[in-house]
């Protein structure tokens, strides 16, 4: 490896060369003006394993400036071993600074999760997405989803909620529910919870996805219209977590996690760490506003 | 035949598998006995096939294996791409567009709306991963139906009218029986009610006495919705069951034409003599 006279590093600014994070923000570019498109990248070599976060970090290193404040978190939590280990790494190669506070980052990376608080205009949030095809679940081969992409079809993917909905008595299905971007592309919005995916429609922030081994990029600009498919009498519902609140802050709006006590009992706790931090020692940060969590404020406050 | 009322127009329809010279199409065909080509070895599936088809017809193709029979069908059910040759569907763009030159999508929006397909082979029609409510609701959600209890109420009724058990509509074709598979098969293939039904040997593997009641169901769904349909069978029995006309194929041409009465009792072509004879 050349030695990097100006900085004194074994490597590159943000790891990456320049040209490639230069073909990367290309890329990004190209998904921007194609919302809900998937754009094939290079994908280049990192010292993790590819489906390890790596298109989340092609994306956040090809973006990253010294003036930038990176914040990173795993399923809601900035402290995980995934979530450090990442950081670190950003953060060794660019010196930029870090933080876990939401509203200080200007780029966030995430895996499963959408943070609980309100993301500004000058924001962007960075998804590590395993598998970016919506349609891998109804058609295996990638030249025939490609075809189906071109020309909207998308038939056999309401027939899987179809489907879902005649198996199950409902069309909920696990994370990563799928949703049309701009009226016109079937996008998969990587293994987030129900309750994030209305916060991905006329957002203020940017939303970028990245999945390394498959090597695809897309985007949600801000502003640009998400929809979850949901059939006209058999509709998107967000999880409902009722009569439920988190053990600690006594939080009622806010995606809980389940926590099994060595007592055998479940208590649930806020899943963002952030948010829950906010509550604890600050104020309640200002939340995302969407109407299936109007509809689910009402409910509960209704009912105390 | 009149142009005043008709519905499908195919002229010069040709399909070649392989590399063809020149004298392809002038050394193949009944004359030669064979559909090969001797000088590059490119076989003709089927070649200058011209016919009209009226609305609410029933138009019979018979001919023994490998005379093309499928290839014409499929090639007009866009499953194969047609080198030559055009067809025009009545009450699309004008009635003179060539249906087989339009985009993808043109050719979905056709598949759904204009005509159905039911193939021999049950799986060729049905995705067997889905319930068999789910294969019908697919046709139903491409023409725009997005309401689960009108989508299930649409195929309720028609699996009822192809006599298949209602209550059975949410399980996969898998478990049921050939003459059921073929009966799911109809009810997708006549889900948006298409002017045009193709049929492709439907009771081919089936058992004579369920043959006998499909092919029943099959006249009665004709003449209840007054659809066209085109019957392809090698057996002339069920050609003399459904058809009003019959075009008679061999090597990839077309040998005779005529009304169907008229083909039985007095057939002109030495091939349809053979195959008459061969049924008494
Ligand atoms: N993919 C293919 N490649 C080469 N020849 C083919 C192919 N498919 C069909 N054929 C040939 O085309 C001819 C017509 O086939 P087909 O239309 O299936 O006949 P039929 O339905 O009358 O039995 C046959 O000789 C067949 O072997
Ligand atoms: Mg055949």
């Amino acid at each position: 490896m050349v030695e990097e006279k100006k900085f004194h590093r074994q490597f590159n600014y943000a790891f990456i060369d320049e040209r490639t994070k230069k073909e990367i923000r290309r890329k990004l570019l190209k998904a921007v003006c194609i919302p809900g498109y998937q754009v094939p990248y290079s994908s280049p070599e990192m010292p993790i394993a590819r489906g390890w976060g790596t298109g989340g970090l092609h994306i956040t290193l090809s973006l990253i400036g010294k003036e930038d404040t990176f914040k990173i978190i795993d399923q809601g939590s900035d402290a995980s071993v995934n979530a450090c280990n990442l950081r670190d790494f950003v953060k060794n190669t660019t010196d930029c600074d870090t933080t876990f506070e939401t509203s200080k980052a200007t780029l966030i990376q995430t895996r499963h999760r959408i943070t609980e608080e309100e993301l500004k205009a000058h924001q962007i949030m960075i998804f590590q997405v395993p598998q970016p095809e919506p349609l891998r679940g109804v058609e295996r081969y990638e030249k025939k989803t490609r075809e189906m992409h071109a020309e909207a079809d998308y038939a056999k993917m309401w027939v899987s909620l179809y489907e879902s909905f005649v198996r199950f008595g409902d069309i909920m299905r696990g994370a990563g529910y799928p949703v049309k971007v701009n009226g016109r592309y079937v996008m998969s919005p990587s293994p987030i919870p129900r309750w994030d995916i209305p916060n991905l429609s006329d957002a203020e922030c940017l939303y970028l996805f990245g999945a390394g081994r498959e090597k695809r990029l897309y985007a949600v600009p801000p502003h640009t219209t998400v929809e979850p498919l949901e059939f006209e009498d058999v509709k998107f519902k967000i999880e409902q977590f009722e009569g439920l609140k988190c053990e600690i802050t006594g939080e009622q709006i806010a995606f809980l996690d389940e926590l099994y006590g060595s007592d055998g009992k479940t208590t649930h706790v806020v899943n963002d760490s952030d948010f829950m931090n906010q509550i604890k020692e600050k104020e309640r940060p200002i939340q995302w506003v969407n109407r299936y969590l109007t509809e689910k404020i009402e409910k509960t406050f209704n009912k105390n | 035949m009149d142009n005043k009322e008709w519905l499908l127009k195919v002229e010069n329809l040709t399909k070649i598998y392989g590399e063809h010279s020149v004298n392809t199409l002038d050394k193949t065909g009944p004359l030669f006995n064979s559909n090969q080509c001797p000088e590059t070895g490119a076989i003709v599936a089927c070649a200058n096939i011209d016919f009209t088809l009226h609305p609410g017809e029933v138009l019979g193709i018979v001919g023994e294996s490998g005379s093309g029979k499928s290839s014409l069908v499929n090639l007009l059910f866009f499953d194969l791409m047609a080198p030559a040759g055009s067809a025009c569907l009545k009450g699309y763009k004008n009635d003179n567009t060539n249906i087989l030159e339009v985009s993808n999508q043109q050719k979905r929006f056709l598949r759904n709306h204009k005509m159905g397909m039911v193939y021999q082979n049950p799986r060729d029609g049905l995705n067997f991963r889905f319930s068999s409510g789910g294969n019908i609701a697919e046709k139903l959600l491409m023409a725009g139906n997005f309401h689960v209890g009108s989508i299930r109420e649409r195929a309720s009724y028609l699996l009822e009218s192809t006599e298949v058990p209602v209550p059975r509509m949410d399980e996969t074709p898998e478990s049921f029986s050939g003459g059921m598979q073929q009966r799911v098969q109809i009810s997708k293939a006549i889900a948006n009610n298409p002017p045009l039904l193709f049929l492709d040997e439907v009771t081919t593997g089936l058992d004579v006495s369920v043959q006998a009641k499909v092919l029943d169901m099959i006249r009665r769904l004709q003449q209840d919705l007054n659809i066209a349909m085109i019957v392809v069978s090698h057996d002339l029995s069920v050609i003399r069951m459904l058809t009003d006309r019959t075009i008679v194929m061999k090597n990839g041409r077309i040998v005779e034409k005529g009304l169907t009465d008229q083909i039985l009792q007095d057939p002109q072509h030495g091939y349809t003599q053979l195959l008459v004879s061969s049924l008494l």
